[in-house]
């Protein structure tokens, strides 16, 4: 009768995850020097909730592996261990071995079981070796787990370090699986502590006819090997007393003291008396642990799929809304003033309504930040160059769509910084500079976008190299003469990938221009300023949501359009002797210095415009794909926020269009995908 | 704009179904009522660009984008007209990708028929034109000919995902 535990797995993993990212930073703040005791029990807490969990579930390995680190951990919080960079590190690796177990068991993957062993071991050796150590002074000592304390004396078995062969028996009342229980579990977490043999006694089955499958009818008899006290083996049968009869009894014979490798984890008993603070506060069950937080955030857990359908009825009510204002405009007559006044009323609500409904979606981009203090570390050390990290601005929030793409291109970029841009550290201080490198990320809201920079303080683009290296790939001419934000441009280029650029470490699979396009299909873009020697910066602009875009409506023919705001730079109309044509009809006209060349929209979407004379129309202007058009239209209509559209839902994908969008009256609108429409017509230039 | 009843009963039932019928020219059509989602009047579309001649463009149908196929088009008629009474009629069918809606632009709608699945005669090999790779079969209604047509296989892109399925369900 035991209950299907299938269906709490995920909010397990969820939980776990977050467990370990809390584990994760609690240990980067960590100073080896002077340990904070209140991290240390974070951390404890966090492997002793993620064993609580996955021994309820069954998952073997993982209790097994956070069972050593628990105790290293208990030993450390108790001052028995002192923490150095040694241990530190290895707790952080095994945060990410906790992760890939996590991740595995969820995945329903085999668990890289070496690697974990191997980790396994080397916890073990460190708190052996303390153990090891301390044996010239022994006192007598209660267990890191031990809730003694509360179940009073210790039993004269209870020396530390020795094993003892404890019998239990085991007598379950008729009741015992209707209550669900699963003895099964029982004996899963006993096998944790040490050696386990059950016997189950069979001598009370009935026959087939009267048996009643909920009832109970065995009995066993343990015999569990185990350094653990008699008040941890009794802890394990807590829920199920009331239910059996119970004896938990020393056999007498103290058997030899285990050694360290044993395959199964080994309690180690403490050598000095924990303060009885500590074993108050030491390990509060889980459960309750976790209780308290949800409790003191205030938040509820919902599935991302009712946000996002509370989103789109908001969105319906936007363009509800607007189709009402456009109606209302035609009324007249006595109550008219009156609905206008109403609708005005609801517009207001409605703003705010659909403001909250986003900000449901917003979270803090700290989710993303907090992965790289570890990533900056673990690079550091690996090319050996002194990094240190700033980040500021991580509680701006950002949609959570954006944020999990956003990861990525991050990532890469600070990877490019620690691996081209800081310099080594005898570079550094040759130079004048701290031999300390500096990597600043930093996220503000601009308007109705968000930025994000990575900056460092390293040697900046090399734009002579760069250049010769464009020169070479022939994607600049020989004599073309080029500013510098036209040779920092270049990096994004496709197969103009940094490591061909700069020196050493090389292989990453992927170049400046993927990061470009990430952020390009979150309809955001990105820049480079960088100055020799003095270092990068990389600037990111992003929307704040998917959901809604800041939109230009242009016309052209019978045809509304909806341009990006974040694409678009300005508009202006041409004089006749401001545009040249030259080859094959392409024509091109002169912009801040520069000379864009022309997408007439009627021809790319094969429409019948008004305008055909481009001194009779207007000219956008955009930017995409690291380049700037100017696109031909009949006119301007105006600047509205628009709710974006799948097309993909009931039709496809179509060249050159973002999505679509209901306007006021109801008729569609086609969002324009500006770097894609840059694209396309530069393909067909091409062709 | 009429929303005809979807009583799932008449379509599981298996001795009767029910079929809307429509006209395309001289021609009636049929198709399994179940799937039709709603009747509507003309209205302008947007269009799409680079899309085959006969997607006439999308429309907003209660919020979601939805593509128009003029079925005259699609079956060769070359002079059609938009008129206001020119009809579309929006279907859902399934595809790999999970239910798709698209209207379809007929001449007008005539009836809504009961039909017995034995009644129902296997088309003739009628060549690889592009109606006669969405026919089902063909039936006598009261002295004329109805060509019934299986919508999952009208919008090319789906031709091969829900295709037999459909028949089985349909026999």
């Amino acid at each position: 009768m035991a209950i299907d535990l299938t269906q709490f797995h995920d909010a397990f993993f969820d939980e776990s995850f977050e467990a370990l990212d809390a584990m994760e930073s609690s240990l980067l703040k960590l100073d080896t020097g002077s340990p904070d005791a209140e991290s240390i029990n974070t951390i404890f807490r966090v492997a002793h909730s993620i064993k609580g969990g996955a021994a309820t579930f069954g998952f073997g390995e993982i209790t097994s592996f956070t069972h050593s680190l628990e105790t290293l951990l208990d030993e450390l919080r108790g001052k028995r261990i002192t923490i150095s960079q040694r241990i530190c590190d290895l707790l952080l690796k095994s945060v990410d071995v906790m992760r890939a177990m996590l991740g595995a068991t969820k995945g329903k993957q085999p668990i890289d079981a070496q690697a974990v062993a191997d980790l396994q071991f080397d916890i073990e050796l460190i708190i052996v070796h303390r153990d090891a150590g301390a044996a010239a002074a022994p006192s007598s000592a209660t267990a890191p787990d031990d809730s003694g304390a509360a179940t009073g004396a210790p039993a004269d078995h209870e020396e530390p370090g020795r094993l003892v062969e404890w019998l239990i028996e085991l007598r379950p009342g008729p009741e015992f699986f209707e209550r669900g229980t699963d003895p099964v579990r029982i004996f899963r977490e006993l096998a944790v502590l040490g050696n386990l043999l059950v016997t189950a006694h069979l001598d009370a089955l009935p026959s087939c006819q009267d048996m009643h499958p909920g009832r109970c009818y065995l009995s066993w008899s343990l015999s569990l090997v185990s350094d653990a006290p008699e008040a941890a083996i009794r802890e394990i049968f807590e829920w199920v007393n009331a239910d059996c009869d119970l004896t938990v009894k020393a056999s007498g014979g103290a058997l030899a003291p285990r050694k360290a490798a044993a395959p199964v984890p080994t309690v180690l008993q403490p050598v000095s008396a924990a303060p009885p603070s500590v074993i108050a506060e030491a390990a509060p069950p889980a459960s309750a642990a976790q209780a308290a937080n949800a409790m003191d955030s205030g938040s509820i857990r919902v599935g991302v799929e009712k946000i996002d359908e509370l989103i789109n009825t908001v969105g319906e009510l936007v363009i509800t809304h607007a189709m009402l204002s456009q109606i209302s405009r035609a009324v007249t007559g006595p109550s008219s003033e009156a609905l206008r006044t109403a609708i005005q009323q609801l517009e207001r609500n409605m703003r705010q309504l659909q403001e909250s409904v986003m900000r449901v979606r917003m979270l803090p981009i700290s989710a993303v930040f907090s992965r790289f203090p570890r990533m900056v570390r673990d690079l550091g050390q690996r090319l050996e160059k002194q990094v240190e990290l700033k980040i500021t601005g991580e509680t701006t929030e950002l949609d959570k769509t954006v944020l999990e793409k956003i990861g990525d291109p991050l990532v890469h970029l600070v990877r490019n910084c620690i691996d081209h841009g800081i310099e080594p550290a005898a570079a550094r201080a040759a130079a004048g500079k701290n031999v300390v490198g500096t990597i600043h990320m930093n996220a503000s809201h601009r308007g109705g976008s968000i930025c994000i920079e990575v900056s460092d303080d390293g040697g900046g683009l090399d734009c002579e190299r760069i250049l010769a290296k464009a020169r070479t790939a022939g994607v600049v001419g020989a004599n073309d003469n080029l500013t510098r934000e036209e040779i920092q441009e270049l990096i994004f280029l496709p197969g103009f990938s940094t490591a061909e650029i700069t020196t050493d470490v090389s292989g990453r699979g992927v170049g400046m221009d993927v990061v470009r396009r990430n952020v390009s299909d979150l309809g955001g873009k990105i820049e480079v300023h960088s100055e020799r020697g003095r270092g990068s910066l990389f600037l990111i602009t992003l929307p704040l949501t998917l959901a809604i875009v800041d939109g230009l409506s242009v016309a052209v023919g019978d045809q509304t359009y909806i341009l990006p705001m974040m694409s678009t730079i300005e508009s202006l109309r041409l004089g006749p002797t401001q545009v040249t044509t030259i080859a094959d009809g392409r024509e091109v006209f002169g912009f801040r210095d520069d000379y864009l060349p022309i997408i007439r929209l009627y021809r790319f979407f094969d429409v019948t415009p008004r305008a055909r004379a481009l001194h009779d129309g207007l000219v956008v202007v955009v930017e995409g794909a690291g380049r700037r058009v100017g696109l031909f239209v009949d006119d301007l209509l105006g600047q509205q926020q628009v709710v974006i559209k799948s097309l993909e839902t009931n039709y496809g994908h179509v060249a050159g269009i973002a999505a679509a969008t209901i306007l006021g009256d109801g008729s569609v609108a086609l969002i324009l995908d500006v770097p894609d429409l840059i694209r396309g017509a530069s393909r067909r230039e091409a062709a | 704009m009429t929303r005809p009843s979807t009583d799932p009963t008449a379509a599981t039932q298996g001795a009767v179904s029910q079929v809307l019928t429509f006209v395309i020219g001289d021609v009636t059509y049929g198709i399994d009522i179940p799937c039709v989602q709603e009747i509507r009047g003309w209205t302008a579309v947007t269009r799409l660009p680079q899309a085959p001649v006969d997607i006439l463009g999308v429309l907003n149908l209660r919020g979601a984008i939805v593509p128009v196929l003029d079925l005259r088009l699609k079956f060769g008629s070359t002079n059609v007209q938009y008129t206001p009474v020119t009809v579309i009629v929006v279907v859902s069918v399934m595809s790999a990708a999970g239910a798709r809606e698209f209207g379809m632009v007929v001449d007008g709608v005539s009836d809504v028929i009961d039909i017995s699945p034995q009644d129902v005669k296997p088309a003739p090999d009628l060549g690889s034109g592009a109606s006669a790779a969405c026919i089902r079969g063909l039936i006598q209604v009261a002295g004329r000919m109805v060509v019934l047509l299986d919508v999952n296989l009208l919008l090319g892109r789906e031709s091969t995902a829900a295709g037999p399925e459909s028949d089985i369900q349909a026999a």
